[in-house]
């Protein structure tokens, strides 16, 4: 558990438009590791939704299978979630969109849920525009299944056992952007200013906004050398060959001026480079946004900010031309066409 | 020989034969006579044979039958074949333009040679209406062979090009350039011919599969996802074509949406999303898509979110024989997924069945909030059934089972989304947004308690577990009732069957000297499953699968002695017949006796 929550809560806790404070937009006590980054973007989830003044039970939140897809309990208790199976929230979330055009819905995965098993479906809802908002827990390994390798791990950076991950890194921001994708952003974790901002902006987009979050998994990304690792617990981990032991460890954070870089020291002291757009970005140019992400990765960082955004997005129930109003505020007058009209069918068929 | 045989049709696929082969089979219908034909076609688009069998049928038996009694070749590729499956006394009817070969004539078999490829050179000039008008022209030949009444097709070649009026005429001109020459070649009619009856009544005749997109739109479907599989791809493009005809709003925009999904997986996460959020939703597949659905079918059980999904089962893996017909998924779709599951199956036999089940299963699965299989299969989906026509009840209300919106909320202290309140094993459920304040929960497929709270605590699985099974058995008295048929005296012997193997078993059951009979159409069994089985001392279970897999669901589910249950099966991809049911029932009427 990574905090108790205080019951004392201050009598002027900030109040948004409709009345409610932060506490109307909190989930249950999260059972993930202490400092596990996926709880950041929980609370930052829960700070956006206040800001934004959204009414929690508008709001929908889907997830696959994961530490990452458990945060849905985490976050807007008052809102319907849905964990759903391992690599498949885009499709449940695409049949709850159809079903209702009028919610917000929070689709969260992680990198195994979106990279490996759920490939198929993420490109095919970033290729529809479902108007969903998908975040990507993104630690870079498979934290519920005790530390593997995502497909999301760096080239050549050691997995748990010890082996060279041979294989090249998956970057889910820029395959988003070469498939059409309407909004594409990358983030941190711990950099609340910058994430909380982005969450309400892809909140607001009419159509798919994929926010990539590099979020440290603090028990198992024990890859030294690579953007997510963590090797403290990897000594405790070979000597007893099995996790018994996690150390309690703080949220990393860190919050840094547009169009500059940082370096997050994680809690294994390795290192983590973070380059921010700068504040006079563009980002309606998907071509430079595809051309920026690619030379952020030439120099090792993980470029963040709103990389691009189609503001003219037209999402998928306009694509298909489907009614105004939610298909399931439907009556069934407007449903079943009747028994006269049936009897005109059997005619055509004799 | 009037109103009694079977014509098959051997074409090259994709050669324009199929509303050729159509007309033929709808003229008879239009005489009122029985008929049902059936289409055993390659998985192929273009090139391989195509055979399109008609048996017509006085009595009303419409079975698939062996025995061929005329053959119409337009197929050289498959005609060895074709002429040796001719019975005796049968009839050859063939495209003459090349001369046959010398071995291929069989002496009890009369050969009509019709110059089809020659005629239609010379009188159309355009290469694809000479290619098509041969079809047309063997329909015109047969029509003055058999008598199949010159106003009809006349009639029905109109139906068949309203709007494209222009084609009409030279369409005319190839069925009297048939007519013609077989008027002047051959003694017509011959001995095997057709008369006018009044046999049919206000039937229809369609397709299953049409059927059942017709009644998911009247059922209420709003959204559908599917992903292409034969012979299940025209359920979902009946269902966006009657509902683009008869669900488009005031502004023109869609009452529906159907997405063609990535693959089957996301067919059904999506419809379980749908059903989730408030909308009936559906799927059609087949066999390999349901075993792709096989993690998300379970997780609707545990999470018990309503879906329907149509199986248009057909023969097991890769291309080929598997577009032809089986009834091979029982156990695929009765126990599908893992962890401890069940779902409820419906079994139509006919497409009004089709039709009135599929709109149904929309509230079952609600009442239920599990999925619902409908068990069909592409003889029956695929293929044209005369049946009874559809009808529709405007009085009657979609029942959506025990839902609670913002005033029943208001009305109780706590919501617990997994609480037998009623003792029936069936919850109330809320829809997303239903109140700002109430009804909210995180659906999971396990690790929850009554209030779908989080928990690992075992008690509380068994005890979830246990109520799923409370409302199994609630499901016995929701689903459709079976049909029996009974003589009054007792008996030792019945039959049991489902789906199309019916047309065939009730033909059968008239040779046997009517033997007591079970038609399922459906799974759970109801009590009255239960209570006919026992009545005998033994009970043939007739399917369309190598593995006699509905006699093993009925000795699972009743923990029934095996011996009781004797397999009849027919699992070459053809639809079975009554002749391999007779001949598989009757080495056990006179050797199994004595036991
Ligand atoms: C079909 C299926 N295969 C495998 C699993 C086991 N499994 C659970 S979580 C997980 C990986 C999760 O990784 P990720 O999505 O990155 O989430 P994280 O735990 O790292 O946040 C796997 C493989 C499963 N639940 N379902
Ligand atoms: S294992 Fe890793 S990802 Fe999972 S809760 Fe712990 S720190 Fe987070
Ligand atoms: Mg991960």
């Amino acid at each position: 558990m990574s905090y108790v929550r205080p019951k004392f809560r201050h009598p002027q806790l900030p109040k948004n438009k409709l009345g409610y404070t932060t506490r109307e937009y909190e989930g249950s006590l999260s059972t993930l590791c202490a400092g596990c980054g996926h709880d950041s973007i929980s609370t930052a989830i829960v700070q956006a939704c206040f800001e934004l003044s959204l009414e929690p039970h508008r709001v929908a939140k889907l997830s696959g299978i994961g530490c990452s897809s458990k945060t849905p309990a985490y976050f807007l208790g008052q809102s319907h979630g849905f964990n759903s199976v391992h690599g498949r929230m885009p499709s449940v979330a695409t049949g709850a969109y159809l079903a209702n055009r009028d919610l917000i819905y929070i689709g969260i995965s992680g990198d195994g849920d979106t990279a490996s098993i759920g490939m198929g479906q993420f490109v095919h809802a970033v290729r529809r525009n479902l108007n969903l908002v998908y975040i990507v827990m993104n630690n870079g390994c498979y934290g519920l299944t005790k530390g593997q390798d995502s497909a999301t791990a760096d080239v050549g950076s050691k997995s748990k056992a010890g082996s060279v991950n041979p294989f090249e890194a998956i970057d889910l921001a820029g395959m988003a952007l070469e498939l059409g994708a309407t909004f594409v952003a990358q983030s941190f974790s711990g950099d609340k200013t910058q994430l909380v901002p982005l969450i309400k902006a892809a909140l607001s987009h009419n159509g798919f906004a994929l926010i990539n979050v590099i979020s440290p998994c603090v028990t198992f990304n024990n890859n030294p050398g690579s953007t997510k690792s963590y090797d403290f617990v990897r000594e405790h981990m070979d000597a007893t060959a099995t996790m018994d032991f996690v150390p309690l460890q703080s949220v990393i954070s860190a919050e840094y001026g547009e169009g500059t870089k940082t370096v997050v020291t994680m809690h294994d002291g390795s290192k983590l480079a973070l380059n921010k757009l700068e504040a006079e970005w563009d980002p309606s140019d998907r071509v430079s946004a595809v051309r920026a992400l690619y030379n952020a990765r030439l120099e090792g960082e993980v470029l963040t900010g709103l990389l691009f955004v189609d503001s003219k997005s037209t999402e998928l129930h306009d694509i298909m031309q489907t009614s105004k109003r939610p298909l399931n505020s439907l009556h069934q007058s407007e449903l079943s066409p009747g028994n006269e009209k049936l009897q005109k069918i059997n005619s055509v068929l004799r | 020989m009037v109103n009694d045989f079977v014509v098959r049709f051997a074409n090259v696929n994709g050669t324009g034969s199929a509303s050729a082969n159509y007309l033929f089979a709808k003229s008879i219908f239009r005489m009122g006579i029985p008929v049902s034909p059936k289409n055993i076609f390659p998985s192929n688009i273009q090139g391989l044979p195509t055979w399109y069998e008609v048996r017509v049928s006085e009595k009303g038996y419409l079975g698939r039958r062996e025995g061929i009694d005329i053959a119409v070749s337009v197929n050289p590729q498959s005609i060895v074949e074709d002429i040796k499956g001719i019975a005796p006394g049968g009839y050859f009817i063939y495209d003459s333009t090349k001369p046959l070969h010398e071995e291929l004539f069989r002496a009890d078999v009369t050969f009509l040679g019709i110059p089809m490829m020659e005629t239609c050179n010379r009188e159309f000039s355009d290469p694809r209406q000479r290619l098509l008008f041969k079809n047309v022209m063997y329909v015109g030949a047969l029509s003055a062979l058999i008598e199949i009444e010159y106003t009809v097709l006349e009639q029905l070649i109109g139906e068949q090009f309203k709007g494209k009026e222009k084609l009409i005429a030279p369409n005319l001109k190839a069925l009297q350039l048939g007519i013609d020459y077989a008027r002047e070649h051959f003694e017509c009619p011959l001995p095997m011919r057709l008369e006018r009856r009044d046999l049919v009544g206000n039937q229809i005749i369609t397709t299953g599969n049409s059927a059942c997109g017709l009644g998911a739109v009247y059922g209420g479907a709003t959204v559908a996802a599917w992903y292409p599989i034969t012979p299940s791809t025209s359920v979902a493009e009946a269902f966006d074509d009657y509902a683009s005809e008869l669900r488009i709003d005031s502004e023109g925009r869609k009452n529906f949406a159907i997405i063609q999904a990535e693959d089957e997986l996301a067919a059904i996460g999506m419809v379980i999303g749908a059903n989730w959020n408030g909308s009936r939703a559906f799927t059609a597949t087949s066999g390999p898509g349901v075993s792709l659905m096989n993690e998300f079918l379970g997780l609707a059980y545990f999470a018990e979110i309503p879906a329907v999904l149509i199986d248009v089962q057909r023969v097991g893996p890769s291309t080929g024989m598997p577009t032809r017909t089986q009834q091979s998924d029982i156990t695929l779709a009765a126990y599908a997924s893992h962890g401890d599951t069940k779902h409820v199956l419906l079994f139509p036999s006919t497409p009004t069945e089709c039709f009135e089940m599929t709109a149904k299963s929309f509230d079952l699965a609600e009442q239920l909030q599990t999925p619902v299989i409908i068990m069909s299969d592409l003889d029956l989906g695929m293929n044209d059934h005369m049946c009874d026509p559809f009808t529709w009840n405007d009085k009657y209300e979609y029942d959506r089972g025990k839902l609670l919106d913002a005033d029943d909320l208001e009305k109780i202290t706590r919501f617990g989304r997994y609480l037998d309140v009623d003792n029936d094993g069936i919850p109330y459920r809320t829809f997303p947004a239903v109140h700002p304040s109430k009804g909210a929960y995180v659906v999971r497929g396990t690790s929850r308690d009554e209030y779908a709270t989080y928990t690992e605590d075992s008690p509380a699985y068994k005890r979830n577990m246990d109520r799923l099974v409370r409302k199994w058995n609630t499901a016995k008295t929701y689903v459709p009732k079976p049909e029996v048929y009974q003589k009054h005296s007792p008996a030792r012997d019945a039959m049991l069957f489902f789906g199309t193997t019916t047309q065939s078993a009730l033909e059968a059951r008239d040779y046997l000297g009517s033997i007591d009979a079970m038609r399922l159409k459906s799974f759970p069994f109801c009590q009255e499953v239960a209570d006919f089985i026992v009545k005998y001392d033994r009970v043939f279970v007739l399917e369309q699968n190598r593995d006699g897999q509905m006699r093993s669901l009925l000795i699972t589910e009743f923990n029934a002695d095996p011996k009781k249950f004797i397999s009849v099966l027919n699992y070459d991809g053809l639809p079975i017949t009554a002749a391999q049911i007779v001949d598989q029932i009757s080495i056990h009427m006179t050797s199994g006796r004595k036991k």
